[in-house]
């Protein structure tokens, strides 16, 4: 009774050890990666790059996906709430009205690990995705788009709060 | 929006410092935060996994828990949870859902009290049954009208113990329940702090629970709810599935009385 | 052992909107059950979603997608019938597919 209530209910423990515990993913990050990543026959188009995932900081991220050279662009939105009432949960939507979109990201840039998912965008579908991330603090997140070789993006800042109760 | 800012971090401050909560005039940012996660609520996979655990046949009786009774005859799911807690005749005793369960789980099913009650709330790495069970079946009572019956003179007194533990204060904090819950426009950071002895929030909140915790990952059930807030008030920590939390929990769904009933809903 | 996603996808005029939501534990590798014990890190990396054969989104994902991740977007030439498959992989080499006829 006393670990449950521990482990699932301390809420305030756990936003406040979250940021401590990001920073140790680096290094649990790496030892999987070495351990079992290799493993994968990466049949999916959409490629699974580690050096992608595991870079440390914004600028390490851009550099790996070659989008150093980006320009914000007012046709790239990203979209939240400002204040996130939950870093584990942050919901997001990116969207690119620039034609020819072919790539989407979400980077987190004071995440340990900036890049928390990429899309693919085949002809046809909307450059307009929402989805659910995980926020170790306060930070900018960046929707990072490629079109026509180029690549653009655009930021927002969203606050992570500590959490009250549940209501 | 400039005031909101001011607002929040006045609130982050004041609880920081002193753990109180604050007026709120603005839930602007948590509305808009609410709206975008009700697209998807992974409560419906705990619902789908109640739902195999209640047909599904247990060892020792080889039995499923198809033959319980939850108020409403035997197996009878849909529409049960609005009127629970209730009197049970065959106990001689006021229970609310988690405890009929445990009920069943020792007499239909043959399991011992300890191993019925062992895993009352998902941990990292195990996931509760009960929690699952209590999705499924609440979701059974999705759209209809709360109605606990409060006929039984057990059951007033259940209601008048769960109305006297809402206004006991005590602890190092002098907290209660009515604390937090006796006034209106009250807020712990961005959460609303409702007041439960009104009918509107009290619907609100109680058509609302189990719950989907975001923060958690989990459903989380009302007999989790009631033992955090005890916690948070620095009292003594309450007994799972125990008659205090039963009676709590019938003042709150009288009090909730004439909401319908929309759970296992999300929440932060 | 894989658990059922859910899967949702509309016509809306000329589009389609699917809404995806996935039982997933997506865990960081730092969380640790009762009794202490590491749990390894354990979450999908590569998800396709595919309208009859042709591909609609291909993603990537790390440990910073949250827990039962939810993924919403529209695309075209969709139509009421046909069927929405959506597949993952994770880094346990495990992998799922469950498909839905759009309505």
């Amino acid at each position: 009774m006393r670990e449950h209530i521990g482990n699932s209910n301390s809420e305030v423990l756990n936003q406040s050890v979250s940021k401590r515990d990001f920073l140790r993913l680096s290094a649990a990050f790496s030892l999987a990666v070495v351990a079992g990543f290799y493993g994968i026959k990466d049949v999916a188009a959409a490629e699974w790059k580690a050096s992608n995932f595991n870079a440390k900081s914004l600028k390490d991220t851009l550099k790996e996906l070659g989008a150093e050279g980006y320009t914000i662009s007012k046709d790239v939105a990203v979209d939240s709430a400002e204040i996130a009432e939950n870093g584990a949960v942050v919901p997001v939507s990116i969207s690119s009205a620039i034609p020819n979109t072919e790539y989407m990201a979400i980077l987190v840039e004071k995440n340990p690990n900036p890049l928390a998912t990429a899309f693919t965008i085949p002809a046809g579908t909307i450059a307009n995705i929402k989805t659910r991330i995980k926020m170790g603090e306060t930070s900018n997140v960046l929707a990072l788009v490629k079109a026509n070789g180029k690549w653009f993006a655009a930021s927002k800042e969203i606050k992570v709060t500590l959490g009250g109760c549940g209501g | 929006m400039r005031r909101m800012k001011q607002l929040v971090f006045f609130v982050l401050a004041l609880h920081i410092s002193i753990g109180l909560y604050a007026e709120s005039n603005s839930l602007e940012e948590s509305d808009i935060y609410k709206e975008l996660i009700e697209d998807g609520n992974p409560a419906e996979f705990r619902e789908m996994r109640g739902d195999e655990l209640w047909h599904k046949k247990y060892a020792p009786n080889n039995v499923s828990l198809e033959q319980c009774d939850l108020g409403k005859g035997p197996g009878v799911i849909e529409g049960a949870y609005v009127e629970l807690p209730r009197y049970f005749p065959d106990v001689n005793k006021v229970m609310d859902l988690e405890q009929r369960l445990i009920y069943c789980k020792t007499t239909i099913l043959g399991l011992t009290y300890e191993q019925a009650v062992s895993s009352p709330f998902s941990i990292a790495g195990q996931s509760s049954e009960i929690e699952a069970l209590v999705s499924y079946i609440t979701a059974a009572s999705k759209g209809m009208m709360m109605a606990v019956k409060l006929e039984h003179p057990m059951e007033k007194d259940a209601y008048e113990i769960g109305k006297k533990l809402f206004f006991y204060r005590a602890g190092s904090h002098d907290f209660g329940c009515v604390t937090c819950h006796s006034s209106n426009n009250k807020r712990i950071r961005l959460q609303n702090l409702p007041n439960l002895l009104v009918a509107n929030d009290a619907q609100a909140t109680y058509t609302t629970w189990p719950a989907y915790r975001l923060s958690q990952g989990e459903v989380r059930t009302m007999q989790h709810r009631i033992i955090d807030c005890l916690r948070q008030q620095r009292f003594p920590e309450a007994k799972y599935a125990s008659d205090a939390i039963t009676a709590l929990t019938m003042f709150m769904a009288k009090n909730a009385e004439g909401g319908i009933y929309n759970a296992p809903a999300i929440k932060r | 052992m894989t658990q059922p996603m859910r899967i949702r996808a509309k016509l809306k005029g000329d589009e389609v909107e699917a809404k995806i939501l996935i039982q997933h534990d997506m865990e960081t590798g730092l969380r640790k059950t009762a009794d202490g014990t590491k749990i390894p890190p354990h979450f999908i990396k590569t998800l396709i979603v595919k309208y009859d054969d042709k591909v609609v989104l291909e993603s990537v994902m790390g440990i910073a997608v949250s827990k039962d991740p939810f993924l919403s977007f529209t695309f075209n030439g969709g139509a009421k019938g046909g069927t929405l498959s959506v597949t993952w992989i994770d880094n346990f080499d495990e992998t799922r597919t469950d498909t839905v006829i759009v309505d």
